[in-house]
This record gives C-alpha cells, structure tokens and sequence, in this order.
C-alpha cells in the first residue's frame, strides 16, 4: 500500500479523454517519476492530485484519506506540497519573508488572524527559515527581492518553502525545464541530497530522461491518458512498449 | 517604543507632530496678509484633513496591502455617518457610542459586501463594490427615506427621543455633540502678534484617533497578518498551494478597512451632525483612491499626505477666484494683466478639479510611489545617495 494511492481516474474535457483508467501507486520514501510523451495526460493528472481538478471519476487517496473536493490549501496542509514548472514564489517580498510565509502556514494552520504581534519578533519562524535558507546555501540572499533571484536560485527557494512545510509527498512538475545543464546537474544534486536525507516521497513529472534515470527509483509511463507501465528503471529501459511510445520518439 | 523598531517610532512621532500641531503649521501665514488664503488652519479643514487621513489609512490596509482595489469604500463612510447620526438621535450627543456605532455597523455591513465581492479579483472585484456603492446610494437617496431621510439628508430635530440625553436645551434649540460634557464645537483663539491660531476640541479629538488609527495600522502592516497580505497581492497561486486560505485573509483586510471607513464616517457626523446620501456616491469612493495614490499606495504614511493634499487643493484652490488673480498681477500693464489672469482662470476656482488631476497625472507618471517616493528621492539627493538606493527602500516599504 503506498502513501499515494490512485484507482480508476478518468477525466474529460468536451470531447477530449484526457486521462481514462489511471491506476497509480507511490511508495512511501521512494522517487517515483511520471514521464510520458507531450498530451499524454501528466500535468492534468497532477492537477487531479492537488486540487486544482476534480476528476469525472475514481478515487486519490494519500495517506488514507481522500483528496477529492478539498482545496488545493487543505490537500496541502494534509502534507502534499507542490513545485511548480515555473517556479511560483513571493516575488514582491524578500527572501527571507518568503521562507517564512510556508513556516508561519505550518504553525499557524491555513487562516491565523495575528495582526498585532511583530512578524520579526516570531523567534521560531526565523529561525526555522533562516536554517532552510542555509541548508539551500541562499543565507547570504536572505534580504533581496525574490523576484531579482537567478532562474536556478528562485527553484531552489521554491522547494526550501516547500521543505519548510515538512510535507511527506513532494510533487515537483518538470523542474528543470529551461534550465541549463549546470542547473539541472545542481537541481538533481538537490533533490537526491533531500531524498537521501529526509524521510520524504517524491514524486516527480519530467521530460528529460537524464533527470529522470537519475533520480527515479520507480517510473510509471502514461500515453494517451492512460499508464502504459509501472515499473523500476532498469525494466523500463528495456521495455520496447515504452521506445514505442516514448522514448522511440527522442531516439 | 509601543513595540514598533525605531523607524516606524520615527514615522508615529511625525505623524503625530503634524497632527497635533497642525494649527500652528498651517497657519504660517498672519491673518490680513495677501497670504492668509492659503492658511489652512482652521478647525473645519483640518478635522477634514484627518477624517479623510483616517479614512485613506484604512483603504490603504485594503489597497496597498493586497492590491484589491474597491471602488465602493465611500458606502462604509456613509453607513458610519447614518449610524452615528441616529445614535445622537435616539441616544445622547455623546460621540463615544456613535462612533462605536458607526464602526460596528460598517463592519457588518463591510463583511456582507465583502464575501460577496471577494468571490472576484481584480477588475470584476472592483467592479462589484462600485455597483454595491452605487446601490447603496440609490438605496439612501430614495428607498430608505424612512432611515436616511432621502435627498434632504439625516439631521437632528426637536422631538428626536434621545432616551440619555435631553430632547431640546434649556432655550429651546438642539443639542451639540459633545465627548462626556466636552462640546465638540469648543474652540481656543490664540492671538501671537498678526497671527491668529484656533484650537477646537473635535479637531483634538479627530486627531488623537488619526494617530491611534495610524499606530493600528503600522501593526498590522508589521504583523504576520500583515505579511500574509502582502503574499496575496504577490502571489495568490503559491499561497494556496502553501496550505493558506487567502479567502479569509482578503475578507478580514476587506472587514478592517470598512470599519475605518466607518470610523472616519462616525467622526464626520461627530464634527457636524448631519448625514447626506452623496456621500456614498461614486465620486467619493474614487477621491480616497485617488489620495491613496497620490501619497503612496503601499506605504505607511502615503495616504495621510495625499488626503492632506487633496483636501488642501479642494478648499484652498477653490477659493481662489479672478478678483483675487487681479490683486495678484495688479502689477503688470492691464492687458498682459488680463491675458495672464485669463491663462490662470481655469486652473482656480471652480477648475481645481484640472490642476488637481494635472498633478495627479505628473505624480502617476514620474512618481509611481506617490508623494512619499518624491520624499524619498529628495532625501536621497540631500544625503547624495544614489536614486537606486532610494527606489530600493521604497519597493520595500513594510518591511
């Protein structure tokens, strides 16, 4: 039984089948990669994970508890946290007070009417902040703009604030999409040292098949709406259903 | 000091200096003068400049912090009005209770209006609080007579029951609001030389609440709360998927600053107890935005300026008609003295509405933070700092 359970989802736009059937099983404190040729349904699945859809049928259970019909906020304060393809940060607002945003929703809860007390008097939540900002080597950006970050450095500080949340299910949709070589090789650095050293499931959409060999320990191959195989990565590597319908394509 | 760094004690000291003496600073000019038009220091001005300050701090909380822009917060200040009006009707000319009142009252009627509006964002969001102002209006001006006594507007008559007060005085005439025996209308002349300053009691007790209403809001500006405001105007996307409800967020910013509208309503009815549906209307809602721009959207002290700015150019701009630009330019040969005046004429009077929005337009232009930035950009060339040092602190205001 994994922590992320998926049975049976389909999902429809007009008359376009975006996703039929999808069975899906993350392992708890695994690596589990989504990968799949374009229109094959990996972000609207996603989206079905979060919130943000609520698919025509089956069910997602994370955790024992179904996701269906809740908030994207609430799926999130349940321990699922998501980064996204570009990256989605305070821009306005320093560093800093970006880490602490995530800090202050996990202590505070999703609505905490506090409008008294000094933000930088909250000993615990800097503190907590600036440890992540440390661990994510920006301590020395902690007061810049967030939106004057590097591309690299604003994905970094998106899944810092991810990681201060302490979530069990880190979803990440294809994090290094325009990146260069040097930050995808840092962005994959990162997200092995994070499963290596947290007890934290990933799970992973991505194109590029160097991210995904290198970090996924368990892959699952949709097309067309529907997943073609689950398996480990040497397996999927071999199998020829999965050249024909994908990785044929970039051969 | 009261919990704020020292930056933000700095700015209450100002504020509060301006304020409380406010008769002496816009009174530069002695009585008799050529000048003396443009003193501003008299008591029914100045208890605008702060009812207005009040109420700009307030739209501010909502505006600046998370960029929803209502285009109807003048429906808060005439609810306040009414509701103040009719406590001094049916209770005492006690301002303390009508003022609670009118907060409370704006407050429900702000977190009403405010669920239902915050169901959008961005221009729709401002779209419904116009249309909730505009019925409100309509709703003062003809439905509601019975409540807000329609075109004529709400006053204070004879037979009002005032159940802790008294009906009539001892000669026959209405009562004045007063603050537990202390007339609102009390005024001190103080006579240095040509000089001529008056103090009144509502215009002390006007301020004393802008400089309460002014500390509030560095508190919330500086709290988490306050932060969390910040994060909805920067992005909402991530802080929903950061496990917070923005909705509520919104609708508590959206509740505060009615209630401060309220207020500032409350204190208009105080100083002069009498309630007129216009104020509800649309061109009053647009007049606080447009100080809260002018001064400084997102910024602590901004809107004060700008409400003092606008209320400045409206009674003192105004007053200024061709028989005064005659005196003006009596010196020059009578027909470059009729072209100059003829040049000028549509910028005074009647026409300050064009020098105002003149100005409105330069600032917007060449001062997208408002009033406080040109402060700032100021300061920034007296210490010989660089601009880009100025324009870095002004993108930060709260922190």
């Amino acid at each position: 039984m994994g922590i992320l359970e998926v049975k049976n989802v389909g999902k429809r736009f007009g008359g376009l089948q975006a996703l039929s059937d999808v069975n899906l099983s993350v392992r708890e404190n695994s690596v589990h990669a989504i990968i799949g040729p374009n229109g094959a349904g990996k972000s609207t699945l996603l989206n079905c994970l979060v919130g943000k859809l609520i698919p025509d049928s089956g069910s997602v259970m994370f955790d024992g508890q179904s996701v269906l019909g809740r908030a994207p906020y609430e799926i999130n304060q349940m321990g699922i946290s998501r980064v996204f393809q570009t990256p989605e940060i305070f821009g306005d607002l320093s560093v800093l007070e970006n880490m602490m945003i995530p800090c202050l929703a996990k202590r505070d809860g999703s609505f905490e009417l506090n409008a008294i007390a000094n933000v930088m008097g909250q000993r615990d939540i800097i503190e907590k902040a600036e440890r992540m900002l440390e661990e994510m080597n920006m301590a020395d950006k902690r007061h810049m703009n967030a939106a004057s970050l590097s591309r690299g450095d604003k994905r970094r500080l998106e899944i810092g604030m991810c990681l201060s949340q302490e979530p069990r299910l880190l979803l990440l949709d294809e994090p290094t999409a325009g990146m260069a070589r040097a930050d995808t090789n840092n962005t994959i650095d990162l997200l092995k040292q994070i499963s290596d050293q947290r007890s934290i499931t990933i799970a992973i959409i991505e194109h590029d098949m160097h991210v995904v060999f290198s970090l996924a320990n368990r892959i699952t191959v949709l097309a067309q709406g529907t997943p073609l195989v689950e398996d480990d990565p040497e397996n999927i590597r071999g199998n020829p259903k999965v050249r024909e319908a994908y990785l044929g394509e970039s051969a | 000091m009261f919990g704020l760094d020292k930056k933000d004690t700095s700015l209450l000291m100002i504020v509060a200096v301006l304020t409380l003496f406010a008769p002496f600073i816009l009174n530069p000019f002695p009585t008799g003068s050529g000048l003396a038009q443009f003193n501003a220091g008299y008591p029914d001005l100045m208890q605008r400049f702060v009812i207005f300050g009040i109420f700009a701090i307030g739209f501010n909380i909502l505006f600046g912090l998370t960029g929803y822009l209502s285009f109807g917060h003048a429906a808060f200040l005439g609810v306040g009005s009414y509701s103040a009006v009719w406590m001094f009707k049916l209770l005492s000319m006690n301002v303390l209770p009508a003022i609670l009142l009118s907060v409370i009252i704006s407050g429900l009627f702000a977190l009403v209006i405010g669920f239902i509006s915050l169901r959008r964002s961005g221009i729709y969001f401002s779209i419904l609080t116009l249309a909730f102002a505009q019925m409100s209006f309509s709703l003062a001006y003809s439905v509601l007579t019975p409540i807000t006594n329609g075109e004529t507007g709400l006053q204070l008559t004879l037979d009002d029951p005032r159940v802790l007060g008294v009906t009539a005085t001892a000669d026959g005439s209405i009562p004045v609001t007063n603050l537990f025996g202390l007339e609102m209308r009390g005024t001190y002349e103080m006579a240095v030389g040509p000089w001529a300053f008056q103090f009144n009691i509502g215009y002390y007790l006007c301020a004393l609440v802008l400089i309460a209403a002014f500390y509030l809001a560095i508190r919330i500006f500086r709290s988490p709360f306050g932060m969390m405001l910040r994060a909805v105007k920067s992005n909402q996307q991530r802080m929903n998927y950061t496990g917070l409800n923005s909705k509520p967020y919104t609708l508590a910013a959206f509740v505060i600053s009615g209630m401060y509208a309220g207020l500032a309503g409350g204190l208009m009815a105080s100083m002069d107890p009498l309630a007129g549906a216009e104020r509800m209307q649309w061109t009053a809602s647009g007049e606080v935005v447009l100080m809260t721009i002018l001064g400084g959207a997102g910024t602590l002290i901004g809107p004060v300026l700008g409400a003092g700015f606008i209320k400045y150019f409206e009674n003192i701009f105004s007053k200024i008609n061709d028989n005064v630009l005659h005196g003006w330019f009596s010196f020059m040969p009578d027909g470059l003295e009729d072209f100059v005046v003829f040049i000028v004429h549509p910028f005074i009077g009647k026409g300050w509405h064009l020098t105002l929005g003149i100005l409105f337009m330069l600032v917007v232009i060449y001062l997208p933070g408002g009033l406080v930035e040109g402060g700032q950009r100021i300061a920034g060339w007296i210490k010989g700092n660089k601009q880009s040092d100025a324009q870095q602190s002004e993108t930060k205001p709260a922190e």
